[in-house]
């Protein structure tokens, strides 16, 4: 048991060193309600606020009020703008639109509707590969690897976050994709008799090769999240399941996953929104199209909202800049509602989850 | 490469800062000074007239854009008081804001428009606008076929025309073999790629298909390529980036970006022209001005069909346009100095260099007719 007690006292305090920093609102509560283990002694606690001085923690009140409605306007100029950019395109009669060169389509749906398939496609392919991977590497650092290896490791993941788009569109269109190229020949001649492996052509400049970009770049945000919901886990229950004599994977599986479901759950869903916004990996990468397929291997079949906006509006003015606009908007409805979704699904699990 | 232009870029936005923040103290000074002895509309002064000093600005086609870099960048040796910036904001845009007085000259590679000419001669205080083929670019169809060692595959239009709209899949198809009499081409698939973006390269090489390909092209000319489901890049770095990175793959770029891909050398008559210069200055020579040009707005009306020897008949041609007449003289002289320049033997060969524009300097006939259009420049 000692060792036990050892060995997850120090993710606890490297969990105590990171959240203030994070500046999670509901954290002080949970210190003075766990004080005696023996945290929460550098917090500024609810006792420690009132004895201060009135005048300040008022200003500090209307300060932080402050900044908490700033969120809220932003996002409701930002929402305000894109819908009067974009109503011009909105109330357009087909036949104006169609006088915009690169509108093929009989209304604006029409228009939005395949370029919001290839978003949420590249995103969920994007997905499906970075979650199990994510979900790997946080169990690594928060229970298995050594507590060397585990700082370090953490910190380079952290820093994957830190390089940006146009750099990881670089690395996929110039190096990953000629990588790619000779699994993706053999892909479509090996399982070519599934549609979704049909008719690779190179270079690969496909869906499939701009999901796994988009995979590396929200593997650190899933990893970071993941990582901090297993180090959560009540120490009580994984005492308990050690108690009982479980091996460290029958802990995992009873103590650490079923506790941190929502959080990898919400972790995910932040990935996505990063997904769903990303332009310039996209714009390198893929050979655009405009069509409803699951062909993954064939190029010019899909196309991104944001890459599809970055690719058409240099050249764009009047009506076409509103009907870019319009499919922002598009983006801007999707995106939250998938941060929405988040949140639901943190909230429905808060009694258990410290992240939220 | 890159960095030198972006410093040079970034050199002469800083220029044309200070020299906008100079010149606004300039105009100040002169106006205080002339002030008590005014008559109503202040003229500048004599000095002026003749030397071009303050700033113009352009906007439109971003297939001028490294040419007008290096037209600025260079303007200095003769003009050194003139400040020139131009924004690459696409055609459309140039001559909207050109029409609307937000700039006073713009790039553009389609000629106005019939409704724009009316525009212009409001904008232009009774003038009319002119538009000057300053800008010659030859269009690459570009290959990658690192077995083969000819220095070009032939093609003709008909022959492209298929390639691109795919009744043509392999690189040893009889049809390619035909042209290519003692060229061993592989059995390798043929990927076409084309520009995923809006471009003026891919309007006028959809146009060449369409005059010259017997038929085989269905598709109208336009911006935007007319097939789905293709391999493409996002501007030229990004075609050439696709096509350099799978073998067998065919596509059309700035002749300048060809870089060590092949290059078609395309059937004219009976004999095959490779891109080059002088081939593409001799189909806008040998082509037809369009029904309603005037000696001030010398629009080519490009012949693709051209059986002229020596002729390169995919090239894009993008006009510069201004107004015959300006509001002040001061934009009168600027410009008129701007377009000499940019119209001169020494700006063609700046633009023409392989690391700024790789064009196609005009010819001396072309010249002496957009001299005189450039000349007539006036002020109201």
């Amino acid at each position: 048991m000692d060792v036990g007690t050892e060995q997850y006292a120090a993710p606890a305090s490297t969990q105590q060193a990171e959240t203030p920093a994070a500046g999670t609102p509901a954290q002080p509560q949970r210190s003075a309600a766990e004080a005696p283990r023996g945290e929460g002694s550098s917090f500024v606690s609810a006792g420690g606020r009132k004895a201060g001085s009135a005048l300040g923690a008022r200003w500090f009140e209307y300060l932080s009020t402050a900044a908490g409605l700033t969120i809220l306007v932003i996002l409701a100029a930002v929402a305000g703008f894109l819908i009067y950019k974009a109503w011009p395109a909105i109330v357009a009669s087909p036949e104006e639109l169609n006088k915009i060169s690169w509108f093929k389509a009989d209304n604006l749906l029409d228009y939005v509707a395949p370029l919001i398939f290839g978003t949420l496609l590249a995103s969920l392919l994007a997905l499906l590969v970075a979650v199990p991977l994510s979900v790997g590497i946080a169990l690594f650092i928060s229970h298995y690897s050594p507590r060397k290896l585990a700082g370090p490791l953490g910190y380079v993941i952290d820093l994957l976050a830190a390089i940006p788009s146009v750099v990881y569109g670089l690395w996929g269109a110039l190096w990953l994709a000629p990588v790619l190229d000779p699994v993706f020949k053999w892909m479509t001649s090996a399982l070519g008799f599934i549609p979704l492996f049909e008719g690779y052509q190179a270079p690969a400049k496909n869906i499939l090769t701009a999901s796994l970009v988009l995979a590396v770049m929200i593997l650190p945000i899933i990893t970071a999240v993941a990582r901090e919901v297993f180090l959560q886990t009540p120490r009580l229950h994984e005492e308990a399941a050690l108690a009982l004599g479980a091996t460290r994977w029958e802990l995992v599986r009873m103590a650490v996953i079923p506790f941190g479901r929502s959080g990898v759950v919400s972790a995910s869903m932040l990935g996505l929104g990063r997904a769903l916004g990303e332009t310039m990996a996209v714009l390198m990468i893929l050979s655009p199209g405009t069509l409803f397929s699951f062909f993954l291997l064939k190029p010019g079949q899909h196309q991104t909202i944001a890459a599809n906006i970055a690719a058409k509006f240099p050249e764009a003015s009047g009506l076409s800049v509103s009907t870019l606009i319009a499919t922002g908007l598009a983006l801007f409805v999707i995106t939250l509602a998938v941060n929405m979704l988040a949140r639901w699904i943190i909230a429905r699990r808060s009694e258990f989850s410290g992240a939220n | 490469m890159k960095n030198v232009k972006s410093r040079v870029l970034a050199g002469t936005a800083l220029t044309g800062a200070l020299a906008l923040a100079l010149t606004a103290c300039g105009s100040d000074a002169v106006k205080q000074d002339e002030t008590p002895d005014a008559t109503g509309s202040a003229t500048a002064p004599e000095s002026s007239e003749s030397a071009a000093a303050g700033s113009i600005a352009g906007a439109g086609a971003s297939s001028q854009e490294k040419a007008m870099g290096g037209w600025i960048a260079t303007l200095a040796s003769v003009a050194p008081d003139l400040t020139v910036t131009y924004e690459a904001v696409g055609s459309g845009g140039g001559r909207e804001q050109f029409l609307s007085g937000g700039v006073q000259f713009a790039g553009t590679d389609a000629p106005l428009k019939e409704e724009e000419l009316t525009a212009a001669a409001d904008r232009c205080y009774g003038g009319e606008a002119l538009e000057l083929p300053l800008y010659i670019s030859p269009i690459a169809v570009v290959y990658n076929l690192p077995g083969v060692d000819a220095e070009h595959i032939n093609m003709s239009g008909e022959l492209i025309a298929k390639i691109f709209n795919g009744d043509i899949k392999n690189w040893n198809d009889p049809a390619i073999a035909a042209e290519n009499e003692g060229v061993e081409l592989p059995d390798l698939a043929i990927i076409p790629v084309n520009r995923s973006d809006e471009s003026g390269t891919t309007e006028n090489f959809t146009e060449y298909l369409a005059a010259a390909s017997n038929g085989a092209w269905t598709h109208e000319a336009s911006g935007d390529w007319p097939i789905s489901g293709t391999q493409s890049g996002n501007g030229t770095s990004g075609l050439i980036d696709t096509v350099t990175g799978a073998e067998g793959a065919i596509g059309y770029a700035d002749a300048s970006r060809a870089g060590d891909l092949g290059t078609v050398a395309l059937k004219v008559g009976e004999s095959y022209v490779p891109f080059s210069a002088e081939a593409a200055a001799k189909v806008v020579d040998a082509s037809p001005r369009a029904a309603d040009a005037t000696d001030k707005r010398l629009v080519v009306e490009l012949d693709r069909t051209t059986t002229e020897a020596g002729a390169y008949p995919l090239v894009l041609i993008s006009y510069s346009v201004a107004c015959s007449v300006y509001e002040t003289s001061e934009d009168a002289t600027n410009v008129k100095a701007f377009l000499n320049y940019v119209a001169s033997t020494e700006g063609q060969t700046v633009a023409s260099a392989a690391d700024v524009a790789g064009s196609a300097p005009i010819s001396d006939a072309l010249r002496t007719e957009v001299v005189a259009a450039i000349n007539s420049i006036t002020s109201k």
